[in-house]
């Protein structure tokens, strides 16, 4: 039982807001120091591209943005079933705090991917199989936070809306295949954990210290927010 | 508990039967929808039956979406909801008999009149069968998905809109393999993989929806 309790301990607002400070001021600072080395090494290390010239350099925020962007939908319905299932305030809190970062990255993950699309296919958007589901995704997440928008008691806002989040969640697998079925002009993904990657590694590592800054951003944006949420409503 | 279902199916097909302008309204709704589209893009016979199916599962996504929010809404409205969730029978029977009235005097009638419509965008008529049967296949699901943006957005302001902003996007995996089954079609290919599909997922949301709208109506009547 006793392991039960401080499992539990932190799921109290109360004594979740000070760590939650701590937490988030050194995952700013930590995103803040590799976006730097990220953005040192994406444009002054990585070769130039053979074929896309130097507009393959918004890699370095494109692909991660889009790796933020369907992980965070993915955890912020876990802290949903977990708020359903547990009843507990911050699990809610956490949904509703993630989800302004996760629309974020979408929005700069279909952004980015426009301008390089511009120069590489010749079009700013072309209806292929993962524009378009990370533009679905984009409204998913955008239905999240308008529902809870419009709800005015804050517990049932968060019930509802952490039931969207899961229909979602069950849903954008199924979404996926469907519009990858419809149409498909997107290169396949660039880096994969079972085969060794087809890009130098400068590029790579890049990207994946970009990847790490994101994480950390949005660690410490959600618990800032969520701060903010907690002063709000306790 | 069929009893309780079949009991609240005749209730409500008795309701829209007597206010049968309702029903006439979301179905007329479908049909100028559809006659909107030759006026905006023009009536040039190839390009029509090209767009056709399409065109008509759009419409039928959006009149379908259109009569979703009186699904609960009076019920709620003079507490015939809360006594249905406070009686005998089990919360999912009681979502899922809902649904299949909506069906009955939404998404039927839509799927009877949808090859009136393809007459109109001179759809070949060997494709009739494959697009009735996709409809048939197809507006349950999209009842059943909806009905649980519907449960959500209960009693909300705006809540017409907002559960358009919350259904339309999971409708999108219905809308690719409904229109798609009848372009397969139209290519002289079998349209079996996307029909399966369809029902797939129909199967899929039968066995889910139910629960899931139960949970939200708990969560909205609170």
């Amino acid at each position: 039982m006793s392991a039960a309790i401080k499992w539990f301990w932190f799921a109290s607002p109360q004594t979740f807001f000070p760590l939650a400070g701590t937490i988030a001021r050194a995952c700013w600072l930590g995103s803040a120091l590799l976006a730097a080395a990220g953005l040192y090494v994406g444009f002054f290390v990585a070769p130039t591209d053979a074929q896309q010239g130097e507009a393959y350099r918004v890699i370095f925020i494109h692909v991660p943005a889009a790796w933020m962007s369907m992980f965070l939908y993915v955890l912020m319905a876990f802290w949903a079933a977990l708020g359903l299932a547990f009843n507990t305030r911050l699990s809610g809190m956490m949904a509703s705090a993630l989800a302004p970062t996760g629309a974020l990255f979408t929005f700069i993950a279909l952004w980015t991917g426009a301008l390089w699309g511009r120069p590489t296919w010749g079009a700013y958007w072309v209806w292929d199989a993962r524009l378009t589901s990370e533009l679905i995704l984009l409204f998913l997440y955008l239905g999240f936070m308008a529902l809870q928008a419009a709800i005015d008691d804050p517990r049932r806002a968060d019930r509802a809306g952490a039931l969207l989040a899961i229909v979602g969640v069950v849903n954008v697998p199924i979404i996926y295949y469907s519009v990858q079925w419809w149409n498909t002009l997107h290169q396949g993904a660039s880096v994969s954990l079972m085969r060794s990657p087809s890009m130098a590694s400068t590029m790579l590592s890049g990207m994946l210290l970009m990847a790490l800054a994101f994480w950390l951003y949005s660690i410490a944006a959600a618990l800032t927010r969520v701060r903010c949420i907690i002063r709000e409503r306790e | 508990m069929i009893a309780a279902a079949r009991c609240i199916v005749a209730r409500d097909l008795l309701l829209a039967l007597r206010r049968r302008s309702d029903v006439a309204t979301a179905l007329l709704f479908f049909v100028i929808v559809a006659s909107l589209f030759p006026l905006g893009v023009g009536a040039e016979p190839n390009l029509l039956r090209a767009i056709a199916p399409g065109v008509i599962w759009v419409a039928a996504l959006l009149s379908s979406m259109l009569s979703l929010g009186r699904l609960f809404a009076a019920d709620h409205a003079d507490g015939t909801l809360e006594q249905m969730l406070l009686g005998a029978a089990p919360v999912g029977i009681v979502a899922a008999a809902k649904v299949l009235a909506h069906w009955l005097v939404s998404g039927l009638p839509l799927v009877a009149i949808a090859p009136l419509i393809a007459l109109q965008y001179d759809l070949p008529a060997p494709l009739y069968g494959t697009l009735v049967l996709s409809l048939l296949l197809g507006t349950p699901v999209l009842s059943l998905i909806g009905a649980v943006g519907a449960a959500l957005t209960l009693g909300l302001r705006g809540g017409g809109v907002l559960l358009s902003l919350l259904v339309l996007p999971l409708y999108v995996p219905v809308l690719i393999f409904g229109a798609g089954s009848v372009d397969m079609a139209a290519a002289g290919l079998s349209p079996q993989g996307q029909l399966q599909l369809l029902a797939a997922m129909l199967v899929a949301s039968a066995a889910f929806a139910p629960w899931a709208i139960a949970a939200a109506l708990r969560i909205s009547t609170e």
